[in-house]
């Protein structure tokens, strides 16, 4: 396992030095390829997003000058960058893109976009050869983990933002948030935020009205929807099933007699009020009616800071899932280490004993079919007994560090000749490898 | 041998009850899950004893455990139907444990208590017990999702996020659930009366309005409209809608109780 990392992300350097970092998605597939071309460097791949940018690699012999490289390409200093960048080898690498991949090491812990751009970046270096066998493994086995963490923990599943939030509760009174209608009064940015939301999310028409009825008109066009005058508000408003409430009024505009209007003009179907105005735009005393729910900004915070409280714990589960997984992860890495050379110890003993039986075949004469499933199953049993004790120590060797020599040592007791580059043994050794058997 | 499928379908009826219990307090998806899929279990073999005691001829309309096991079924089945066309298990909370008890009263292996006025097998009398039936199966659901829907807006208005919203369904979906309920039922009920008036005027030949059975159907039957009606004409929900629902549901159970006093609509002893 020479897995070696180096990067840059929110918690470690400012956003002026991580825009001098950013590589374009156009430009990946070429900073990939360099990568694969610089000494030392096996397979290479980047994952750069407005909050890191990460260089994954599998090297030569664990020790690449990967600061270098980062040096060179992008043109800095090492007074520049070196002070922001951070560095994992092997085990903690892994565990790095574990945690990368889940969304643990995310600005917003449990976001669900960093999964998609860690995707993409494997794509585009997998598409020109520079993920190939050892980051394969790495990243595909990434991807599960993350899928892991998202199914087992909460770590994603609620909201940390106003507008987030303010959509998640219409959709807790509305079910599907199709055809509903959106009312925006006072036209603000953060209304306009929470709307915008809204509307992805499948309402169907908006309106809005503004004391000043031009800002209204402007708004309006943004959404395709209707301006309404400020004083035909009471007379339209109950055309909405989720009024968005900021105007900078003094006082509430919106009183429990509004409500009952609303509520009888539109036969009791629910409305949602998020009022995000202060002083509040609507009465708490509205709350009070059947079938109108209002929030006020307090409110809507005190759910984004529980949700955040939850997914923080949510998120010490999904870290124990990904102690588990990258034990895991480099327990089977190991196997599959000593795995050519188990292959080639089978191979080679099942040519002598065939040898053997072709050899003494003459002297025994004819066989009956008996006799011949009899010699098998002897000649097999006597394979087989000899092949458990070194199969067994080299499996178990695998999970300890001295996998390589007992490797290597089979290798020389039975003049092996092991086949294909990912023939496990450390690159230093492949040479003195290759020359054997 | 249908008295022991009953049984099993008691048992794996049990676990929906446990559910019941359970998700008042937390949501666990992999219960509901098990709950639901107990249930189906449960219904296969509750089917497989209806249709045992139907194929036998031993399945006697108006025997109050072959009553009694027939409406734990059609309730089950309308869960079903609502859990395939919601995909919420949230009426269960409900529906799971009245079935529970319908089904262990059934599965009890007592001597048949019979209706010692109606004893004919006369279609008319098959009619009045699946329509009514319907119509009751209807009604507990509705009930169920009224008490759902009161629930849900006072989580909604309490502010509180907690674990419980998000085990029940958008306000919305409870109540277009109670709503096509009751207008569903509504029919049945009403047909399931006017087979059960047949019946009452075939053997008498008058019905008796005074008798608390009929009293309290033609009361149940009321309620039931005046929710349909406030509802269609004015929408009524959340509170009043569940307050005119545990009038019906009360009068229902009433109408059910009258059977051992009523004198034309009554249990053996």
């Amino acid at each position: 396992m020479r897995f070696q990392l180096i990067g840059v992300n929110h918690k470690s350097a400012p956003l002026e030095v991580r825009e001098r970092l950013a590589i374009p998605e156009s430009r990946l597939p070429d900073t990939c390829r360099d990568l694969t071309a610089y000494p030392g460097i096996e397979e290479a791949m980047v994952i750069s997003t407005c909050n890191r940018v990460e260089v994954v690699t599998h090297t030569v012999n664990g020790h690449a000058d990967l600061r270098g490289f980062l040096h060179d390409h992008f043109h800095l200093k090492p007074e520049e960058l070196d002070a922001h960048l951070y560095e994992f080898r092997e085990k903690d690498a892994v565990r790095h893109v574990f945690r990368v991949a889940s969304s643990l090491d995310s600005m917003v812990v449990g976001e669900a976009q960093i999964l998609g751009q860690v995707k993409e970046a494997y794509a585009t270096a997998r598409a020109v050869g520079a993920v190939r066998g050892q980051l394969d493994q790495l990243f595909s086995r990434a991807f599960a983990v993350a899928k892991r963490v998202r199914t087992e923990t909460a770590v994603g599943s609620s909201s940390v933002s106003i507008a987030s939030v303010a959509v998640e509760l219409a959709k807790k009174i509305f079910g599907s948030l199709h055809g509903k209608n959106v009312f925006i009064v006072g036209a603000g940015k953060m209304s306009e935020l929470a709307a915008r939301h809204l509307m992805a999310h499948g309402c169907a028409s908006i309106f809005v009205a503004n004391r000043t009825y031009e800002r209204a008109i402007g708004l309006a066009q943004k959404f395709n929807g209707q301006a309404i005058k400020f004083e035909d508000l009471y007379a339209t408003c109950d055309r909405a099933d989720i009024v968005i409430t900021s105007t900078g009024a003094p006082h509430a505009i919106f009183r429990r007699e509004h409500g009952e209007q609303f509520l009888a003009r539109r036969k009791n179907r629910p409305m949602f009020f998020i009022d995000i105005a202060v002083p509040r735009d609507v009465s708490p005393d509205m709350a009070k009616l059947d079938g109108i729910f209002t929030y006020d900004i307090d409110d809507l915070q005190q759910a984004v800071s529980s949700h955040v409280a939850d997914r923080r714990k949510e998120a010490e589960l999904a870290e124990a899932i990904i102690a588990s997984e990258v034990e895991r992860f480099e327990a089977r890495l190991s196997t599959l280490d000593v795995v050519p050379t188990i292959v080639s110890l089978q191979d080679h003993l099942e040519t002598i004993r065939q040898a053997e039986i072709d050899r003494v075949r003459g002297r025994l004469g004819q066989m009956t079919p008996e006799q011949e499933i009899a010699v098998e199953a002897l000649t097999r049993g006597i394979i087989n007994k000899v092949m458990h004790t070194p199969i067994t120590t080299l499996k178990s060797a695998a999970k300890e560090s001295e996998a390589t020599t007992v490797v290597d040592v089979v290798r020389r007791l039975f003049n092996l000749q092991v086949k294909g580059k990912e023939a496990a043994a450390p690159a230093a050794k492949k040479d003195e490898v290759g020359t054997r058997g | 041998m249908s008295l022991l499928w009953l049984r099993f379908a008691l048992g794996c009826y049990l676990i929906g009850l446990v559910y019941a219990f359970v998700a008042l307090n937390r949501t666990s998806d992999l219960f509901a899950r098990i709950a639901l899929h107990a249930a189906s279990l449960g219904m296969v073999f509750h089917f497989v004893s209806l249709v045992e005691v139907f194929v036998s001829g031993h399945f006697v309309w108006a025997a109050v455990h072959n009553a009694e096991s027939l409406l734990a079924f059609i309730s089950m089945t309308f869960f079903m139907i609502i859990y395939a066309v919601y995909q919420t298990v949230s009426p269960g909370v409900v529906v799971f444990p009245v079935v529970f008890f319908l089904t262990f009263v059934a599965a009890a292996d007592q001597q048949p208590v019979l209706l010692t006025a109606i004893v004919q097998r006369g279609g008319w009398l098959a009619a009045h017990i699946v329509l009514i039936f319907i119509g009751y199966a209807a009604l507990l659901v509705s009930f169920g999702a009224s008490l759902l829907y009161l629930l849900q807006e006072r989580r909604l208005k309490s502010k509180k996020p907690t674990s419980l919203i998000s085990f029940l369904p958008a306000l919305e979906t409870i109540d277009q659930i109670g709503y096509r309920s009751l207008l569903l039922g509504f029919p049945f009920m009403t047909l399931g009366l006017l087979a059960g008036s047949v019946v009452a005027i075939t053997k008498y030949g008058h019905l008796d309005f005074l008798d608390p059975k009929i009293l309290l159907s033609v009361l149940m039957w009321a309620v039931y409209l005046i929710m349909v009606f406030t509802r269609w004409n004015s929408g009524w929900r959340g509170r009043r809608a569940a307050i005119l629902a545990t009038f019906a549901f009360v009068a229902a159970l009433a109408a059910g109780a009258a059977n051992y006093f009523s004198t034309i609509h009554r249990f053996a002893s």
